[in-house]
């Protein structure tokens, strides 16, 4: 159909069982809607003013035609809603062995990042065959990565992380938008995701690449930007100790259990004093002016690979 | 009209005279009561407040069209060459707030169910007449702002208005127009108090809640809405303002606001606003289909029930405007099936007038044909509000041409055609004069084509991926929206031309008995157009809505 304007690529198998699911439902539709429009007419001839017709009117079933027409549909509707809500869900859990992408939003433009430190503007090289999770972070108001090929958007909001995750199967380049208005240049934040076979990505890596892999680039802003002096191994500061942080529980101060995820740790950069784990002093300064949502999520990256070591100082108590 | 020959009810002093003096029905009437300015603008009769709102409406209407048709004329090529990027986004800015809020909100209810609602329940006029004037001052002074804001370099956020653009990041007038959505917010909430307080006391003897039209049941439903819904818009451009103003941190991450709870508490107020703009439409279908059968409307009560279900599951659907919004998976769920419930009651409707065409006295007046229309139109934008509905379709088509040709179903194909409909059915109860049915009958058929050929396209580009608010789009997308244009300007023609023959009926149309469709209901009963106090002694009434007679089977019962 790629000639014809009268329907989108289609780069998934998403994309193949999205266009049933609304065929479907417009079939429904049609069938729900079409005595309305077939009986007006027909009854506008029919019973047209100064036409004989029978006129008479039979004995009144009204209340039972009036339930019937109101929970036959409806009942109908609800196996659509069953099918749409499940796919819906299905696209809210990303499989375990996604390949992670971060992304970034900001007027007006998106960038990528790729775990071996790979970096790109409003371009993404993904391959198919696998599933791919976005993290998307925005830097000032709200975004929305839409690729219309995928089936699939999400908005990008400021001050917290979303995502979303797809398993391409069809090798190409695909239009990529900014669906949700974001100011004066929103209608040309745009670009392209172009889905590559496994062995292009690896060789488009290869050329693309940079000495550093993102959690390395993380280790490096870690030293540069000061963590290291309360946070590091050898600080004298008593701060919490990052090792094993990761996906674990962190006792707070005000008496809540929060699990370390990466909004917790983003939002521990950039807002320090909203979230004080058990035991250590409100001291932190904030970062919200020197980094940039996509320094954070290198920061991210790079405790998230601490995840594995084991804790190398005392830590709180669990 | 087609059996009630005008001439043979024209004025009877001169039968020749086309309507170049005044018939003595005009000349007891409220048009003639008072000929200064002042008795117009410090009236608290009801019908004349009424005719205030119609010509500041109508004025608005064309404004936001003019909006409409630099969008239109923008969009014909890929590039964006009649606009640039800034000018763009506050033409479709400035076409949402005032359609909105300046339009579309008031149309109905302000210009007829102020006129109406009084005469189809026997009061001389609404509860809290001075109420009713200051609603129109207000109206008119937040009119003025965004008017204001339009010379002073208008505002580019969008109607809704999305934090934290709006509060942190837009150059434009935000705050102005803010204050202008404000302002005519109390103007709805007085008149919204007004009609409930007129439908619970002003009720002539025997006029009992079973025996109302179902016009004043559905801007009962609407006043509701009004009421309830509209301080919580108020707070929230307030509290935009302030974070813009003040740096309050409400909704700014950056000050630890939430973002997303400016969407829940926008679209707390302006999903059921989108019933605030609907129900009135639907209560004047229900006349014009019944007053065109000339027969009652099918199922009363379900139909009258159906405005109170909508007005009140109406208030927890808000969440389907936020299904990629990055709202928790299970609420989606749950908002998207409380949506599939709210259609349940406009299908009720729909089916209702469906049924009330069957072995009806059909006249194929220009009434008629807006009210099909409408269904027509109303039923398609119901109908692609489901597959919004649905969860995983919504995260493709949401907001793309998909959800704009969706809404503008609803809010144009429906609500504006049924006010060009009200407009043609009681044109001669308000003015006393007549106009050409021809001339109405083409004029409902060519905004029904037109208004096709401008909004069809857009389900397709919607479904293509084309994002709203988008003036710069690929080249094969381009055939779609020379369609979409052409239709617009099919539509622009066929909204103007009304105009002109409605005022040429008010000095050469000929005059209007008082009930020139032969039809039932309580208006019909007084001169057209009515005298200032409306009924000369109380009515009394003791039979149902729509008492047309049925031939009926043996064993049927009405």
């Amino acid at each position: 159909m790629s000639g014809l304007p009268f329907w989108p690529h289609q780069a998934s198998a998403y994309s193949g069982e999205l266009d049933r699911l609304a065929i479907a439902f417009t079939v429904l539709v049609v069938l729900l809607s079409a005595p309305v429009f077939f009986l007006m007419v027909v009854f506008a001839v029919k019973y047209r003013r100064g036409r004989a017709a029978n006129r008479r009117h039979p004995v009144n079933q009204r209340v039972g035609l009036e339930i019937s027409w109101a929970v036959i549909p409806f009942a109908a509707i609800v196996v659509f809603y069953v099918w749409a809500t499940r796919l819906y869900f299905e696209q809210h859990h990303p499989p375990s062995n996604a390949l992670e992408i971060q992304v970034v939003a900001k007027q007006w433009m998106w960038k990528f990042q790729h775990p071996g430190g790979q970096r790109e503007i409003n371009e993404l090289h993904v391959p198919i065959g696998r599933p791919i999770l976005l993290t998307l972070a925005s830097q000032d108001v709200i975004h929305d990565l839409y690729v219309p090929a995928l089936r699939l958007k999400q908005d990008v909001v400021p001050g917290r992380y979303t995502s979303l995750w797809f398993n391409a199967d069809t090798v190409g380049s695909y239009r990529l938008e900014c669906s949700q208005f974001c100011g004066a240049d929103h209608a040309v934040m745009g670009g392209y995701v172009h889905l590559m076979s496994p062995s292009d990505y690896a060789r488009w890596l290869e050329q693309a690449g940079i000495d550093m892999s993102l959690a390395s680039q993380g280790a490096a802003l870690f030293r540069t930007r000061g963590c290291s002096g309360c946070h590091g191994a050898a600080a004298a500061v008593k701060a919490p100790k990052l090792e094993g942080l990761f996906g674990h529980e962190v006792p707070l101060s005000d008496g809540t259990v929060v699990t370390a995820d990466e909004q917790y740790i983003r939002d521990s950069i950039l807002m320090p004093h909203a979230q004080i784990a058990a035991g250590y002093p409100d001291i932190m300064p904030t970062f919200q002016n020197v980094l940039g949502e996509d320094d954070v999520l290198k920061l991210v990256a790079y405790i998230k690979s601490l995840a594995a070591e084991p804790p190398s100082g005392p830590r709180s108590q669990p | 009209m087609t059996d009630v020959p005008a001439n043979k009810h024209a004025n009877p002093h001169d039968i020749r005279d086309r309507g170049l003096s005044e018939t003595p029905e005009q000349r007891a009437s409220y048009l003639r009561a008072g000929h200064t300015l002042r008795s117009w603008f410090l009236t608290t009769d009801h019908k004349r407040i009424a005719l205030l709102y119609l010509v500041a409406v109508t004025f608005f209407f064309f404004v936001g069209g003019i909006a409409a048709a630099l969008i239109r004329i923008d969009l014909l090529t890929p590039q964006g060459d009649l606009l640039s990027n800034e000018g763009y986004n506050r033409a479709f800015t400035l076409h949402g707030v005032i359609m909105v809020w300046f339009f579309l909100i008031p149309s109905i209810p302000n210009t007829f169910g102020n006129f109406l609602i009084p005469l189809m329940i026997g009061a001389k006029d609404l509860a809290f007449p001075r109420l009713n004037l200051l609603g129109w001052y207000i109206y008119v002074i937040g009119g003025m702002f965004t008017l204001f804001v339009l010379v002073a370099g208008g505002v580019d956020t969008g109607w809704t208005f999305y934090t934290p653009l709006s509060s942190m990041f837009a150059h434009g007038q935000v705050v102005m127009a803010a204050t202008a959505v404000f302002i005519v917010g109390f103007s709805s909430i007085l008149t919204g108090l007004n009609f409930i307080v007129t439908i619970h006391k002003l009720r002539c003897p025997g006029m009992t809640w079973g025996r109302l039209p179902l016009f004043v049941w559905s801007h009962y439903a609407t006043s509701l809405i009004l009421v309830l819904a509209t301080p919580v818009l108020s707070i929230t451009l307030a509290l935009i303002a302030a974070e813009r103003l003040f740096g309050l941190g409400v909704f700014d991450p950056r000050l630890g606001g939430d973002p997303l709870l400016y969407q829940h508490l926008f679209w707390f107020y302006s999903h059921p606003a989108v019933y605030i703009m609907v129900l009135p439409a639907l209560g004047v279908v229900s006349e014009l289909i019944a007053a065109a059968a000339r027969k009652p409307v099918f199922g009363y009560w379900f139909v009258a029930g159906s405005s109170m279900a909508i007005a009140a599951v109406g208030f927890l659907v808000w969440g389907h405007h936020m299904f990629v919004a990055g709202e928790s998976m299970y609420a989606g769920a749950v908002f998207s099936f409380l949506s599939l419930v709210v259609a349940v009651p406009s299908a009720v409707k729909v089916y209702n007038w469906t049924a009330t065409l069957y072995k009806g006295q059909i006249a194929i007046d220009p009434p008629f044909l807006f009210a099909a229309s409408f269904i027509g139109l109303f039923v398609f934008g119901g109908l692609t509000g489901l597959v919004l509905a649905m969860l995983a379709i919504d995260m493709h088509v949401h907001d793309t041409y998909f959800v704009i040709a969706h809404f503008h179903y609803i809010m144009v194909g429906g609500t504006v055609s049924a006010y060009f409909g009200a407009l043609h059915f009681w044109w001669p109860k308000m003015f006393g004069r007549t106009y050409p049915m021809v001339w109405g009958r083409i004029m409902a058929l060519l905004i029904y084509l037109g208004f096709n050929l401008t909004f069809f396209p857009q389900f397709i580009l919607g479904y293509l991926g084309m994002p709203r608010r988008y003036h710069v789009y690929p080249p094969e997308w381009q055939v779609w929206n020379v369609l979409s244009s052409t239709g617009a300007s099919i539509l622009g023609i066929a909204y103007v031309l009304p105009f002109v023959y409605l005022i040429w009926s008010l000095r050469y149309g000929p005059p209007s008995p008082p009930n020139p469709w032969g039809v039932t209901g309580l208006e019909w009963t007084v001169p057209s157009p009515p005298p200032k106090e409306n009924f000369a002694e109380t009515p009394v009434v003791d039979y149902p809505a729509y008492n047309y007679p049925l031939e009926l089977e043996e064993g049927a019962r009405g």
